[in-house]
């Protein structure tokens, strides 16, 4: 269906081309996952399926490609729309109208089917894809998941023949990804599809593939094969195959029930020293200690709040905490994006976040920095109340890196940046670029933030918010779009913030990055806080929030491969 | 129900509002189109304009009659309410005054005239309302399809710049920046631009990846037809407007107007083939439409009919001071225009 012919690309002004030597072919209804680390050119494949590079995107490109017989060097993206549908990575910027029926009639109205074929083929597709309540919705007032199924959708009305999505459940919380997936799974078994996908959370996806091309460098040829082969020797990996190749099974397992079947053995051999004592104290025993400082003590024991009972027995103000919160409510437009939260955050502690796209963590993050105002109850960072404090002090206490960290990065190099950030934290002059090159060496200084790479721009962005030094800090999504290298630099990093005494906020649907670096897991859901206790009791109580080796070596509750791999040696 | 109907029911409505300053005929209009407004408005966000709308009619009433208050009325009036203090002005600005008494007589003829305009804003208001502008783009022949795509997505470009614009104004307070005033603007601005560029280049690969601009092989005949047709047509239109507008050229002007509209229109649909486009559920043109349409156009025929035949009635004089009447048979033209709550379909609830 897909057929690259010895293709490399090279785009116009870089030295090194950004693609060589791919050469395979993708039959009818298989499901293809392309995996490797950032830059290796994994958005460029993808593009070149559409035709997008070279006739969009401008470059050369050497060899051939052809999508069901059409060459695409000859074919304009919009002559190969009725084969192929591509979904990039940002489903907003693909739509063009504004409500959901016309964004699923509209690949179709420009191939100019027949009016009836129309009618018929967006009801099925509401159907397929579970959006009819959603139809004369505006695009602009659906959540992270639904906006993804209605690209999905979008392309799939014209019936192509290929499917090409770049990272379609990087954005979405656990079980908005299932969703999508068990669409896509529905498209290849029932209606044939052939689809190309490339993704940096293969814990979620590489159970579907059915085989799996890897992009082990930039420069280097991709290697295809069968998914247990490959992962064998992939640079990333899933947490499941990870556990795999420490045990040393063969073939390695992909799923968490294959796994399961063959970890007898090794639940066996895990009895012993069980990191039962919970969160920190597990991660003292077990769990890689990056500077040697002890863990923080345990601020308490799990609380859970069923319901709507309120906060209790909270320690009086002003006792050293980093941040408390009580019987927060923040009300938007009719509707209640927080109901009574209550916490308090500790000097050194590490707490993850977590809960569906639109449950009220980024609210939560942003009334902490003071960037909306509660509409009750009562906020204090290290003493201050946040929306009334000004910005410039309001800094030197709270730091929260966006979900996008762009949007903290102005100057037109990341020395200028620096420069600035040390002005605005009054910090010596400097300060921010050293912690810089400590947290990523090698960041040019000359270089435009939007030339940096996903991680790096993550980095310089918590630079920035570190110049200040604030006790407390807060990270909205940061492994969005990082792969796997990437987030374990910033694991080791945020340990040993840390470790220094920051209090760490993360709100994530990464349920592999809280089990690797959370003390303490909240759980919130419709803007309530359902959970709140030590990482290892919160996420092992939860199907879609437990990490992969939890699920697989439960009843004990294992959380990281890291913890097995020290508790074995 | 199409757009079309509403629009051209607003815009009737809008031209009957302009042949009459009778303030309880103006009311009576508002209130109809108000109603109609309430019942048909689809529930969307979109929708909402209407409020702003009736905001901006009402300020400019308010306008006017500070107007007439500050700058005084050319209405002789007797009635003198207050005298301001008024403003002694040199020579060369003769003519215009500042402050001075204030009639009552002004003021009224202040109101009913401010009266006129708000009632037309509201009018275009109901249109926005009742229906987005974007859904008229739709009825566009396919010749001019691009062009009306173009304009859609520059309609959605503007609420993203904005989201933009707040976004990153809350980012710079993250950097210790205060996140008001003008300077923390402008700031913004070019990471802003920055984004929307990036935006619009990512929308154009997707639209381009999603078949937008394919075009059909036209025979070379149809493609020379065409182009003299739309050419034809549109120096046809020139010359028959410029005929109408000089009073001495007499008789051509209409005929070479009509004559140039049916050419342009039928090189509009010629070049519609180039498209292979179809559409998606269009709106079609029924007897609804036609009810609404008629509606509309009802109260501005017989408001235009009785301006002609009842000036008196249709513009209550100022001097001396009298209380307007309704005219019995205008008031009931009017309240035509309330036909449509009961033609029209009633919206969905959103989801």
């Amino acid at each position: 269906m897909i057929r690259f012919e010895d293709v490399s690309v090279t785009y116009d002004g870089a030295a090194e081309p950004a693609l060589v030597g791919v050469d395979f072919e993708v039959p009818e209804g298989e499901l293809v996952l392309l995996v490797g680390p950032s830059g290796t050119g994994k958005s460029t494949l993808l593009n070149t399926v559409s035709g997008l590079v070279p006739h969009f995107t401008g470059g050369t490109l050497r060899g051939r490609v052809t999508v069901a017989g059409r060459d695409t060097r000859t074919h304009k993206p919009r002559e190969l729309a009725d084969v192929v549908g591509t979904v990039g990575q940002d489903p907003l910027s693909h739509f063009v109208t504004d409500t959901v029926e016309d964004e699923l009639a509209y690949g179709m109205e420009s191939l100019g089917l027949a009016p009836a074929v129309m009618r018929r083929r967006v009801e099925e597709t509401l159907d397929l894809l579970g959006l009819s309540d959603l139809r004369d919705r505006s695009l602009a007032t659906l959540s992270g998941g639904q906006r993804q199924r209605v690209a999905i959708g979008s392309v799939l009305t014209p019936h192509p023949q290929v499917l090409v999505l770049d990272e379609p459940t990087s954005a979405l919380d656990p079980a908005a990804a299932e969703e999508v997936l068990a669409v896509l799974q529905r498209l290849v078994h029932d209606l044939g599809t052939t689809v190309l996908m490339a993704e940096h959370r293969l814990e979620r996806v590489i159970q579907y593939a059915d085989r799996v091309a890897v992009l082990p460098a930039p420069g280097e040829a991709p290697l295809l094969g069968a998914p247990a082969e490959m992962m064998a020797v992939s640079p990333v990996c899933p947490p499941v195959v990870e556990l795999g190749r420490l045990a040393g099974w063969s073939p390695l397992p992909l799923t968490v029930r294959d796994a399961r079947r063959r970890a007898a053995g090794l639940r066996e051999r895990l009895t012993g020293p069980a990191p039962r004592a919970a969160g920190p104290a597990a991660e003292a025993a077990h769990g890689p200690k990056t500077n040697g400082t002890p863990p923080p003590a345990r601020p308490r024991g799990p609380r859970w709040f069923p319901g709507r009972r309120k906060v209790t027995a909270e320690p009086a103000p002003g006792s050293g905490h980093a941040a408390e919160v009580r019987a927060l409510t923040v009300r938007r437009a009719h509707t209640e994006a927080l109901h009574e939260v209550g916490l308090t955050l500790t000097a050194g502690e590490t707490v993850a976040l977590m809960g569906r796209n639109g449950a009220g963590k980024s609210t939560l993050l942003n009334t902490l920095v003071g960037l909306v105002e509660p509409t009750a109850g009562t906020v204090r960072v290290g003493g201050l109340v946040p929306h009334r404090t000004p910005p410039r002090d309001l800094v030197r206490h709270v730091g929260l890196v966006p979900q996008e960290p762009r949007d903290l990065l102005y100057a037109d190099t990341v020395a200028a940046e620096c420069a600035a950030a040390d002005r605005d934290a009054q910090a010596a002059p400097g300060s921010c670029r050293a912690l810089l090159s400590r947290l990523l060496p090698g960041v040019p200084d000359d270089t435009h933030p939007r030339d940096l790479s996903e991680g790096q721009r993550l980095t310089l962005a918590l630079a920035v918010v570190l110049a200040a030094r604030p006790p407390l800090l807060l990270l909205d999504e940061p492994t969005r779009g990082l792969d796997y290298a990437a987030k374990g630099r910033l694991v080791t990093l945020l340990r040993g913030l840390a470790a220094d005494g920051h209090a760490i906020v993360l709100a994530t649907h990464d349920v592999e990055l809280a089990a690797e670096l959370a003390d303490r897991v909240i759980l919130l859901a419709e803007g309530e806080v359902i959970a709140d206790g030590p990482t290892a009791e919160v996420v092992v109580s939860s199907p879609s929030f437990a990490p992969q080796v939890t699920k697989i070596l439960a009843p004990h509750p294992w959380l990281t491969v890291t913890q097995v791999r020290e508790a074995l040696a | 129900m199409h757009p079309g109907a509403w629009w051209l029911w607003s815009l009737a409505l809008g031209t009957a509002a302009t042949r009459t300053g009778n303030p309880l005929l103006l009311a009576l209009l508002i209130a109809a189109s108000a109603y109609v407004v309430s019942t048909c408005r689809p529930r969307t966000p979109d929708a909402r304009s209407y409020t702003a709308f009736l905001r901006l009619a009402l300020a400019v009433l308010l306008i006017r009659l500070v107007f007439a208050v500050a700058l005084g009325s050319p209405v002789p009036g007797t009635h003198t309410l207050v005298t301001l203090p008024e403003v002694p002005l040199p020579h060369w600005a003769q003519g215009i005054r500042l402050g001075g008494a204030v009639t009552a007589e002004s003021l009224l003829f202040a109101l009913y005239d401010g009266l006129r305009l708000a009632a037309l804003l509201i009018c275009v208001g109901a249109a926005n309302s009742l229906a987005h502008p974007a859904r008229l783009l739709k009825s566009l022949p396919g010749a001019l399809y691009e062009a009306g795509v173009a304009v859609v997505v520059a309609l959605t470009f503007a609420p993203h710049l904005i989201a933009d614009v707040r976004r990153l104004r809350a980012a710079r307070r993250l950097r210790g920046r205060p996140d008001s005033g003008v300077r923390g603007l402008l700031q913004v601005g070019l990471p802003v631009l920055e984004g929307a560029l990036e935006r619009s280049v990512a929308l154009a690969a997707a639209m381009d990846a999603r078949g937008y601009g394919r075009t059909a092989e036209v025979p070379a005949p149809v493609r020379r037809t065409t182009t003299a047709l739309t050419l034809g047509g549109l120096l046809g239109v020139c010359a028959g407007t410029y005929g109408l507008l000089t009073a001495e050229a007499g008789t051509y002007g209409l005929p070479l107007l009509l004559a140039g509209v049916t050419a342009s229109l039928a090189g509009l649909r010629l070049g519609g083939r180039r498209s292979p486009r179809t559409r998606y559920r269009p709106d079609r043109w029924d007897a609804r439409a036609w009810l609404v349409t008629a509606s509309g156009a009802v109260p501005a025929a017989l408001l235009t009919l009785a301006a002609a035949t009842d000036p008196a009635a249709l513009a209550p004089a100022v001097v001396p001071l009298t209380a307007p009447t309704l005219p019995l048979w205008p008031a009931a033209a009017v309240l035509v225009a309330v036909l449509p709550a009961f033609v029209a379909p009633t919206p969905k609830e959103p989801s």
